[in-house]
């Protein structure tokens, strides 16, 4: 097993063999960005995102990763430099969190609305005020309405696969792909990865701007254009489930846009994503083992929403959030909005711990019917 | 370069510039909103003959800096220009400010009519001291800021001011800046009939008595020299030049000024002139 980051060596995973190497989720995602080989790439360091790129930069300076590298002065540029460079037609990524991604958000939107193909890592972190910067949700859930494809992994190998598999079905449905990791329990944590090479296509993208065209891309609209471009990308964004199900195998296997976790003779489902689904597993477990029906739902997809899969549900259903709008969580509302009468807490808000045996006592909770709509402070 | 019919106002200034894009070969036009958004065309039409990117305010240096590192990795020649207005230059200062320190090799083009005309004529950083504007009903009261002199001190590799008022000058600096690699700047002076409340037959005329005046020098900065060019070379000399007042005096934006204000005017406009000159190497 290697033990270190700089020391995975390129010639292993190369001709197809695999390595095991112990790795933090950050540096999972630049391994697989070094696999992806994307052409431009362009950052601005936040706070727990950072190490993604520097990363990168060290890659490209020693020659492992043949790609520009723009230091930009903010966030809302490297979304623009990224978005540049896709219009010409180049393989693209960036990395951010929290404040970040709160700056670069109107470049969310044009990215999106113009439907070229990117991949964002997101490391989760809480956005101020007051200043935070420990774990939650609530920066990467800001995306939900922009037209982005949003992913959030458990570990550090399905940050790798995931980042991996963002870049071959942002390419295939021409919609940008964020890929969520937990800040510090993930971002900074190390995990035994196996890193491999799967078959990514070369770029393709709808349409892609050159010097010799003579047409004009995004000017103002009138009528029904902007509403048919939103209504497309919307279609397609849900149609995306598919490309995301049928190549969940070839990438790392992780069960699509969800994963079940003991579910099938469940009478209680508890609903989360992210991280912290470790524990509450190690939790679902421990209530196993004393009698108690419940299993997990772990949403590996915010967007495309897997409504499907939760629809499904039978029983009661709890969501535990890490992320709220109003004083609900925004899974809760999420999950409600599928036609379930689905309790909630809200959890872990700016990177308070929650550990195994405080999600028993929730599941408990749950499970005795102590629980409606409540905050775990 | 622009199609005749194209939505600009009588007397525009922007697409008299746009016109002279032909001087530079393998152009990508990147638009962010502003005057020229509409100029160029309302989806799905196109008024110019030359691919465009439109994109939100603040992001257009960074995304004409993406499209040139695409181009360069996939071996496409082309000239990427970042054409914007002064109320993007001022949103996008920081965009502009990394552009130019990176040295990104694109052109930047600022067409300045100094003022939010777009979005209906609100005092920008580039406003005239004491101007009227929507947002500035008794007169701007705060600096007006000099961009060209600031992309020198970036060590542009190009930095050029021009004006719509001598076409052939402004030109010969677009041809020049599409020749050249690495980051360059030209800086245009465009007077706005409906913003500057002039009749639309007197953009050149006032464009010219700008000149004419000193408020509006004509320099070139390349190879680390400031050399002042065209027909502005003979208004150096404070004693060659027309009356600030007949500048001043043919707009409607400047109505209110007492001669005591044209007095101060003529005050910052020596100062501005002062500090060019420090820049200066003739």
């Amino acid at each position: 097993m290697w033990n270190l980051q700089g020391n995975v060596q390129t010639k292993g995973y190369r001709d197809g063999t695999r390595i095991r190497a112990l790795l933090t989720s950050n540096e999972a995602i630049a391994e697989a960005v070094r696999i992806a080989k994307p052409e431009v790439i362009a950052a601005y360091p936040i706070t727990p995102q950072s190490p993604i790129v520097e990363k990168i930069a060290e890659m490209i300076a020693r020659g492992e990763l043949n790609a520009s590298f723009v230091r930009v002065e903010s966030e809302h540029s490297a979304m623009a430099v990224i978005h540049g460079a896709a219009t010409a037609g180049a393989r693209v990524f960036t990395a951010t969190s929290s404040h970040g991604l709160a700056y670069m958000y109107e470049m969310c939107w044009w990215i999106a609305g113009s439907r070229l193909p990117a991949v964002m890592a997101v490391a989760t972190r809480s956005i101020g005020a007051p200043w935070n910067i420990h774990g939650d949700h609530t920066d990467i859930v800001l995306l939900r309405d922009a037209g982005w494809i949003i992913g959030m992994a458990e570990t550090a190998q399905e940050a790798f696969d995931m980042t991996l598999q963002a870049f071959f079905v942002s390419e295939e449905v021409n919609i940008p792909f964020a890929v969520g990791i937990d800040a510090f329990t993930m971002s900074h944590t190390a995990e035994v990865v196996e890193i491999w090479n799967p078959k990514i296509p070369e770029r393709r993208q709808a349409y892609r701007v050159l010097p010799t065209d003579r047409f004009a891309v995004n000017a103002v609209t009138m009528g029904k254009a902007r509403m048919k471009a939103r209504y497309d990308l919307a279609v397609d964004l849900e149609n995306s489930a598919k490309i995301i199900e049928k190549s969940d195998a070839e990438f790392g296997n992780h069960g699509g846009l969800v994963e079940k976790y003991r579910l099938e003779d469940a009478d209680y489902a508890v609903v989360m994503m992210g991280g912290w689904c470790g524990d509450a597993k190690d939790a679902i477990d421990m209530l196993r083992g004393e009698g108690y029906k419940i299993g997990l739902l772990r949403l590996r997809f915010l967007r495309p929403f897997p409504r499907k899969a939760v629809k499904e549900l039978g029983g009661e259903v709890l969501v535990v959030d890490k992320g709220n709008s109003d004083i609900r969580g925004v899974l809760g509302i999420e999950v409600s909005s599928c036609g379930i009468e689905a309790k909630n807490v809200v959890a872990g808000i700016g990177g308070v711990d929650v550990g195994v045996e405080d999600f028993c006592k929730i599941f408990k909770n749950f499970v005795e019917g102590r629980i409606g709509l409540e905050w775990y402070l | 370069m622009i199609l005749p019919g194209n939505t600009s106002c009588q007397g525009c200034p922007i697409s008299l510039a746009m016109r002279c894009l032909d001087e530079i070969e393998n152009p990508v036009l990147v638009i962010p909103a502003g005057c020229s958004t509409v100029v160029a065309g309302l989806h799905p039409n196109s008024a110019m003959k030359i691919p465009v990117v439109h994109v939100p305010f603040a992001s257009t240096n960074a995304v004409a800096c993406g499209l040139k590192e695409a181009y360069k990795r996939l071996g496409i020649e082309a000239n990427v220009i970042a054409w914007m207005g002064d109320g993007a230059a001022d949103i996008g200062f920081a965009t502009l400010s990394a552009s130019a320190a990176r040295r990104d090799d694109i052109i930047t083009v600022v067409v300045d009519n100094e003022a939010y005309m777009n979005t209906g004529t609100q005092a920008s950083l580039s406003t005239f001291w004491k101007a009227k504007t929507t947002t500035s009903p008794l007169g701007k009261r705060d600096e007006k800021r000099n961009l060209a002199l600031i992309m020198i001190a970036h060590r542009a590799d190009y930095v050029a001011t021009a004006t719509v008022g001598y076409v052939e000058d402004l030109r010969r600096k677009f041809r020049k800046a599409g020749k050249l690699k690495g980051f360059r700047f030209i800086h245009i002076h465009c007077p706005c009939p409906p913003g500057w409340r002039f009749p639309s037959e007197k953009t050149i005329e006032i464009a010219r008595r700008a000149v004419a005046s000193g408020a509006w020098a004509l320099f070139e900065y390349y190879n680390g020299k400031l050399r002042f060019s065209g027909v502005g070379r003979r208004y150096v000399d404070k004693k060659n030049r027309i009356p600030l007042a007949d500048y001043l005096r043919s707009q409607g934006r400047f109505e209110h000024l007492s001669d005591e204000e044209v007095k101060e005017l003529e005050n910052a406009i020596e100062k501005e002139w002062e500090i060019i000159r420090k820049f200066s190497n003739d």
